[in-house]
């Protein structure tokens, strides 16, 4: 298992479907700051979770042009589902197929559990990776990590 | 990247129990959300066991947009402090979860002998609106990671919402080292 790429790295560039019937391009992204989360599934039984917070704090994200994508290896009509019942106001990208291959990537993959680790990355508006976080197993990790690397961007 | 509770807790804060305790037990919590109301009779509980031990201290986190009560049922318990009813608007809202509409809520204030035109006031006018975004604004930068989110004498708790294991740590954090 390759580790977590760290700060200073490029972030690897990958093209990943965001809906049903568009795609998102990570290069696509450049001019503002970048937040991945990756996760290991949708419908975690926890409804207040990382995710969920992470959704509130948008406000906060947006002070800094940050754009936050999710990342899990869910399929697209899945994350569809679970975006509209959780009330999310951000993109959820499909790491579905060859699945985990984003994920694997970052150093963000549990090859014996088949998901994505609770993996945090915050790119600069050049692409490069400026603060990463692995979380404990069944830890959510909250956003002042976050918050603090955007603020360290300034 | 360690989780600590930001601000400290200060005269600010809804406090139950003695302010010079061993422990002080913070919680982060949504009044719709289930998690917190499986979490409330545990606070309880751990609060019986550890008598003057504990302090408790609540802070609101509305997840608004999963639970469209959450922000006026916050922010009514904020008014009920005015009339220092803050704990037992806490209790009657965290016992009623599934009645936090507008009504519900100002007749919950009624009851507890406040004044309720007045409460409903509050709630249209969002007088205490800054003070909900306040405690959501500390509990982000103290790492607040859903809902319920505790911390123990500053620190997150990242263990089980179960009593027995919050009073163990508990515990272990009264126990000079």
């Amino acid at each position: 298992m390759s580790p977590l790429l760290s700060a200073g790295t490029p972030a690897p560039d990958f093209t990943l479907p965001k809906s049903p019937d568009a795609k998102l391009r990570l290069a696509d992204t450049r001019g503002h700051p970048v937040i991945l989360a990756f996760y290991p599934a949708d419908w975690s039984p926890v409804c207040g979770d990382e995710l969920t917070v992470f959704n509130e704090v948008l406000p906060e994200f947006q002070r800094y042009r940050a754009e936050l994508l999710g990342i899990s290896v869910d399929g697209v009509w899945c994350h569809k589902a679970y975006a509209a019942a959780r009330h999310f106001d951000f993109t959820l990208l499909a790491d579905f197929e060859p699945k985990g291959a984003v994920s694997r990537a970052y150093g963000a993959y549990r090859a014996q559990d088949g998901f994505s680790e609770r993996a945090l990355f915050v790119l600069d508006a050049a692409g490069v990776i400026r603060w990463s976080y692995l979380s404990p197993v069944g830890v959510n990790p909250g956003a002042d990590g976050i918050l603090a690397a955007l603020e360290a961007l300034k | 990247m360690t989780a600590r509770l930001t601000p400290p807790v200060s005269a600010r804060d809804h406090a139950q129990g003695p302010a010079d305790a061993p422990v002080t037990l913070v919680e982060y919590g949504d009044y719709e959300c289930p998690h917190c109301g499986r979490a409330y009779p545990i606070v309880k509980a751990v609060q019986r066991s550890m008598g003057n031990d504990l302090r408790f201290v609540f802070r609101n986190f509305p997840l608004a947009k999963s639970h469209e009560h959450a922000e006026h049922a916050a922010e009514m318990a904020e008014a009920a402090d005015q009339h220092g009813k803050f704990w037992p608007m806490h209790d009657i809202l965290f016992e009623n979860q599934d009645a936090l509409e507008d009504e519900n809520l100002v007749a919950y204030a009624a009851t507890l002998g406040i004044d309720p035109v007045w409460a409903a006031t509050a709630l249209a006018q969002g007088l205490f609106q800054e003070r909900v975004r306040e405690d959501f604004a500390s509990g982000v930068r103290s790492g607040v990671n859903g809902t319920p989110t505790f911390f123990i004498n500053g620190a997150r708790y990242d263990g089980l919402l179960h009593p027995t294991a919050l009073l163990e740590a508990l515990v272990l954090a009264a126990t000079p080292e």
